[in-house]
């Protein structure tokens, strides 16, 4: 539990995170005006202000054709990653899930490699790039159908249990689909890689835009759905009992961080650990109210996001590092050492 | 008015029949103890009252059938308290209680300050103002019990339903808790049925008893006249000696050693 007071302080930092990390990712780059003159050129293009920051033409085009697409879409994709992450923690009271447990980032893959190979010649004339769409068609179709196993047993439809079991199974299933169709398509191996770790250095304002309407959906739902999953917090008959219908409760909050989800997966590719680990850092400083935790997870998910971002785009050059890796290999040792200090305090 | 009511009340799971025919009547502010043997049918009649099992026939609160009622409009009429309820370690006490008024706060809304108060007030009136700030997981059995009475009773409503509320308590906070039970039902004329094991206990805080066995009742009546040794060794299938103390009349039954007559 978080006083009011100690939990608005935490939201004062998070928000001061998330400008800084806009700032930090809108400056760095591999080319580009002075990193100092970068926040003085985003100011001055906000309503009435004015402010010489001595940028060119061809620098302002960097900065907001190119870098804040990415920036933007790193807060988006990471916001909504790390919510989802914390909602499907909720709704099953599982704190090691992600918003992948129920067949999203396998079917979003499945989506994927299908446009990448078989379908590449019958989608090479459409206007729209055809893989976030096949990834984020593949994600919702695949959590659909989890959610059509996993409540297809009489008695068991509004068991956690057994929708995360569907879950396993699903998501091995498609996963051998994968498997099969890039085993017969080697060529393509390489470029479904690079979607599968993840990625927001090709990120443009459609992308955006294409992504935005379904994050923000989502992000709206799970935010009104707060108290919903605080309640649930003492388990499904007596969340009950107390007037709460559980199976619609979790219905409607899957459905909502799957939409999301997949559209995030859709636009930026499979980036791990974000969901897992954002809203346990934020645990660690609110609680486990589910008030604070969502909000603060969508800031912090953002911030993490954008940061993580920032040192692929310069760790090897012209060739970028995945951030799907970058987040893995930031979010694996940060989560070990939190894990660590939690033992030893619970020792105590 | 009567508090609850059971009209021929069935309870079964798949082909196993808990509950037949269950039918009684319990009038405002009474306290009915519930007993029976492990799978004699109690606390699936308690969870069909909760509405957290299906059931046949019509169970009525005041009057009114509790079918007929939303699952928010049931919450306003009837607190369940589980038998090994989840108190999640870092919640605060004062969070866990203002669950209780889940069933007033609107579908996205956020508690009033008028459920701030009325939940203020439980916490006064259970002497329980020094644990509001604390963590449930700081807290022992017994005072964790008491935050969880505290949160049905936050739900102001009328009946209140115990799943064996002291099972995981020793005997001082079993009697404290059930002692807190028989104040707030005399204050607020709160109508508690109550599933219970310790049948001395049962006979003690109980205006009355009611013995289930597979699901069908088998006495109904004053703990006098349902606790006899003949009765508890064919339902029990054990040696008792039953006793009535002189002074307040309580019935206090002792197990003896050996096996039942029948030896079923």
């Amino acid at each position: 539990m978080t006083s009011t007071g100690s939990a608005a302080r935490w939201y004062v930092a998070a928000v001061a995170l998330l400008v800084a990390s806009i700032m930090l990712g809108a400056s760095i780059g591999a080319a580009g005006p002075a990193a100092w003159r970068v926040p003085l050129a985003l100011l001055d293009h906000l309503p009435l202000i004015s402010i010489d920051a001595g940028i060119s033409e061809i620098d302002w085009n960097i900065i907001w054709k190119i870098r804040m697409p990415r920036v933007v879409l790193g807060m988006l994709v990471g916001g909504m990653l790390s919510i989802g992450g914390a909602s499907y923690q909720g709704v099953f009271r599982n704190p090691l899930v992600d918003p992948y447990l129920l067949g999203a980032a396998a079917g979003a893959g499945l989506g994927a490699i299908i446009v990448l190979t078989i379908a590449r010649d019958t989608t090479s004339n459409w206007t729209v790039d055809p893989v976030p769409v096949a990834a984020f068609c593949g994600a919702m179709l695949t959590v659909f159908v989890t959610y059509l196993v996993g409540s297809g047993y009489r008695g068991s439809g509004q068991s956690g249990t057994t929708l995360v079991l569907a879950g396993v199974a699903v998501t091995a299933f498609v996963t051998a689909v994968q498997t099969y169709i890039l085993q017969r398509n080697a060529d393509v191996v390489r470029e479904v890689f690079a979607w599968i770790l993840g990625r927001l250095s090709s990120a443009s304002w459609s992308d955006v835009r294409l992504c935005l309407p379904y994050i923000a959906v989502s992000v709206i739902i799970l935010f009104a759905m707060r108290r919903h999953l605080d309640l649930l917090r003492v388990g499904d008959e007596e969340a009950n009992a107390l007037g709460m219908s559980v199976g619609r409760t979790r219905l409607i909050v899957v459905a909502a961080a799957t939409l999301g989800t997949a559209a995030a997966v859709g636009v930026s590719g499979l980036i791990g650990f974000v969901g897992l680990v954002v809203p346990h850092v934020v645990r660690l400083a609110v609680g486990s109210s589910y008030r604070n935790l969502i909000p603060l997870s969508f800031l912090v998910g953002a911030s993490f996001l954008i940061l993580a971002d920032i040192p692929g785009r310069t760790l090897q050059g012209g060739a970028e590092t995945p951030i799907g890796v970058v987040t893995a290999f930031l979010g694996a040792p940060f989560f070990i050492y939190l894990l660590r200090t939690r033992a030893a305090q619970v020792a105590q | 008015m009567s508090g609850l009511t059971f009209d021929t009340v069935d309870v079964s799971y798949d082909d196993r029949a808990a509950v037949v025919g269950f039918s009684n009547e319990v009038a405002s502010g009474e306290w009915v103890g519930l007993i029976g043997p492990n799978g004699a049918g109690k606390s699936s009649l308690l969870r069909a009252v909760a509405g957290l099992t299906d059931s046949d026939g019509v169970i009525s609160v005041d009057g009114r059938p509790l079918a007929a009622m939303s699952i928010r409009e049931r919450a306003r009429h009837v607190a369940y308290v589980a038998q090994n309820p989840i108190t999640p370690e870092d919640m605060s006490a004062f969070d866990y209680v203002l669950l209780g008024r889940w069933p007033y706060v609107g579908r996205f809304g956020a508690e009033s300050s008028r459920d701030r108060k009325a939940v203020d007030e439980v916490f006064e009136r259970l002497r329980l103002i020094d644990f509001r700030e604390r963590r449930l997981g700081e807290l022992s059995g017994g005072e964790r019990q008491r935050i969880v009475l505290a949160r049905a009773l936050a739900q102001e409503t009328s009946v209140l339903l115990l799943d064996e509320p002291t099972s995981a308590l020793d005997i001082g906070h079993q009697q404290q808790a059930l002692e807190l039970v028989t104040e707030l039902r005399c204050h607020q004329q709160l109508t508690v049925v109550a599933a219970m094991h310790d049948l001395t206990l049962a006979g003690i805080y109980s205006d009355r008893l009611v013995m289930l066995d597979d699901g069908i009742v088998v006495a109904d009546g004053s703990a006098a006249e349902v606790l006899t040794a003949e009765r508890l060794g064919d339902v029990y299938h054990v040696c008792v000696t039953v006793d009535i103390d002189p002074d307040d009349g309580a019935v206090v039954v002792v197990p003896r050693r050996g096996f039942p007559v029948d030896g079923s």
